[in-house]
């Protein structure tokens, strides 16, 4: 068994005037310590795809199981715990909490966890030290760059040691060259071992990749997995 | 990092609506302590008054007659009962078990004296007692202090022609007129007023009196109970509590009390509101944030833990700050309101109480709010996904 398998996904949106169907059946299987790029264009489905890999919202149809797990048999609480201890969110616009600092805000899963005040703090700077922001640990997000608040969103979700990293265009707020370092972090994670989900619209990134997706009105279009991947 | 340390942060970073739910939930806080603090210093206040007021038990020799006198006006002649209680008796009134509630024992001795060709009524009394029982009565001149002195009711004074400064003969003896009672309205216009060795002496009651009155401290206090207790000490007497005074008294405390918590509640209803509305618009405002609580793996709980724990610190200040302050306008506006000086009680408990109420008055308000953020769906919330 695979270590994400998603089988026959449907999304069906039903507002009062129409009845959008967002994915219409999607089947996919991804091995542990891929980085896999989900591309397409606007309204191909590829959030909402992203956001039924994260429990975050459920499926009309179909399964999502993440190492053994079947994510839409757990309760809405162990699906709050599975979120916190197998998936790492990285969003587009950073979605950092502005009054805490860069050090908080990489310990904010941990806050939840049985654990002492010390060790979730050794584990958040050491977190931020490895996405080379050891030096900003208690700015606030405001007084970051747009590239220094990816990085955080990063470490962020990197602090729970997540088998799994869902990333929703990380780069779709940055430059060119702010964007290049994003991806060479997320590289090297990927380097080490982490199993990566990269939601992107940019053909650009299509390089970092060992694996690309490309849905089309919420079917998988193509799906190309690189062996010789671009380091 | 723990939620309280989140929640802290989150309340210095939105001050101006933390400053306004304080206020809400303080303005709430501080009219029920100034009202309970009026309210508690009034009564006692009131009750201190009252009990220099009057006598509200009396104690009077046992009989099987009923009274034929009411009001003043008295049908066929007095039944003059032989029996009488024994002045050595009254010590045991002090040995009941609420003895403590005792303020005054006041007691006297009644019989008529012949005065020319007058026959009056004497009362012989224990001068300081009396004079202090009876706060309303008013004396031309100045209240009998030794054996051979007297004081008249006005009645007395007209119509045997007396004036301060007089002299009067009973049985051979000679007594000065210290002062004049001035016109009460009641029955001691028509006495003569002398001292209680003085009367028992002329009246030929030796170590006997007639009648007893009794002033108890109320706060509260057990009349009832206490007229069983001195029925007990003085089986041959008639221990009568004087309901009416008892009961007005109770009554009108009773009615300011209500009216009191009836504005409170509805002062920390509208404090109750305030709070609801803020903290809902607060939890709206933030929707995103608790979509990257959601997203990150926060339970619901934690999200009504982390609303409960703003909403519950915040209410602490506000009670505080309310308690203070109700306690502060209680000691400006008290000397407006009571006459004399009365005391402003800084009791803990009501401090205590009004941390509590706060600290209820505000989760209770907030867990609609706080409940309604952890049902926020997270991908709603999350926009960007």
């Amino acid at each position: 068994m695979a270590f994400l398998e998603i089988s026959e996904l449907e999304k069906t949106y039903i507002s009062d005037a129409e009845k959008v169907e967002a994915l219409k059946g999607i089947d996919l299987a991804v091995e542990e310590g891929t980085f896999l790029g989900v591309m397409g264009h606007s309204g191909s489905g590829k959030s909402t795809f992203l956001s039924i890999l994260g429990g975050l919202s459920h499926p009309t149809a179909g399964t999502v199981t993440v190492d053994g797990i079947d994510l839409f048999a757990l309760g809405p609480e162990h699906l709050a715990d599975f979120r916190r201890e197998y998936l790492g969110f990285v969003f587009q616009s950073f979605n950092l909490v502005p009054y805490l600092t860069a050090l908080e805000n990489v310990m904010l899963p941990l806050s939840v966890k049985r654990m002492s005040i010390a060790d979730k703090r050794d584990r958040a700077n050491k977190v931020l030290d490895r996405v080379g922001l050891a030096g900003r640990a208690s700015h606030l997000p405001c007084q970051l760059s747009g590239g220094e608040q990816e990085r955080v969103a990063i470490a962020r979700a990197l602090v729970n040691r997540p088998p799994l990293i869902l990333a929703d265009e990380p780069t779709g707020s940055l430059d060119a060259s702010t964007s290049e370092q994003v991806m060479a972090l997320l590289q090297e994670l990927h380097a080490c071992g982490q199993t990566i989900v990269m939601v992107t619209h940019n053909p650009e990134n299509r390089s970092w990749f060992d694996r690309t997706v490309v849905l089309r009105d919420g079917l998988v279009a193509s799906d190309e997995t690189v062996k010789a991947r671009v380091a | 990092m723990r939620l309280r340390t989140i929640a802290f942060n989150s309340l210095r970073r939105r001050k101006a609506r933390m400053a306004f739910l304080v206020a809400g939930l303080l303005i709430g806080v501080a009219t029920v302590v100034t009202l309970l603090s009026l309210t508690s210093a009034l009564t006692m206040e009131a009750q201190h008054k009252m009990e220099s007021y009057g006598a509200n038990i009396l104690i009077t020799p046992r009989s099987d007659d009923l009274s034929l006198s009411y009001g003043g006006i008295t049908l066929g002649g007095i039944s003059v009962d032989p029996r009488e209680i024994r002045e050595q008796d009254l010590e045991k009134i002090s040995t009941i078990a609420n003895h403590r509630n005792i303020a005054t024992i006041a007691p006297k001795v009644l019989g008529a004296v012949n005065i020319g060709e007058s026959r009056v009524m004497m009362m012989g009394v224990d001068p300081e007692k009396e004079f202090h029982l009876k706060r309303w009565w008013s004396v031309e001149g100045r209240p009998l202090v030794a054996e051979d002195e007297l004081v008249a009711g006005s009645a007395v004074a007209r119509t045997l022609g007396l004036t301060q400064g007089n002299t009067l003969e009973l049985n051979g003896q000679t007594f000065a007129v210290t002062g004049i009672l001035r016109e009460t309205g009641s029955q001691d216009d028509d006495l003569l007023i002398a001292s209680l060795l003085t009367a028992q002496r002329l009246l030929d009651k030796k170590g006997t009196v007639s009648l007893v009155e009794v002033a108890a401290l109320c706060a509260n206090c057990p009349v009832e109970d206490m007229v069983s207790q001195i029925s007990t000490v003085l089986p041959g007497a008639r221990v009568s509590a004087i309901q009416q005074v008892v009961k007005t008294r109770m009554h009108a405390l009773e009615q300011f009390r209500a009216f009191s918590m009836g504005v409170a509640a509805v002062v920390i209803l509208i404090g109750a509101l305030v709070v609801f509305v803020t903290m809902m618009s607060s939890v709206n405002e933030r929707t995103r944030e608790i979509g990257i609580f959601r997203a990150i793996g926060f339970r619901r709980s934690h999200v009504v833990s982390l609303v409960l724990m703003e909403a519950s610190s915040v209410s602490l200040l506000a009670g505080f700050l309310g308690w203070l302050s109700g306690m502060g306008v209680t000691r400006l506006i008290l000397p407006f309101l009571a006459e004399g000086a009365p005391h402003l009680v800084w009791s803990p408990v009501l401090a205590a109480g009004s941390l509590m109420l706060a600290l209820i008055v505000g989760t209770m308000a907030s867990f609609y709010p706080a409940l309604h953020a952890s049902r926020m769906d997270p991908t709603e919330a999350l926009r960007a996904l």
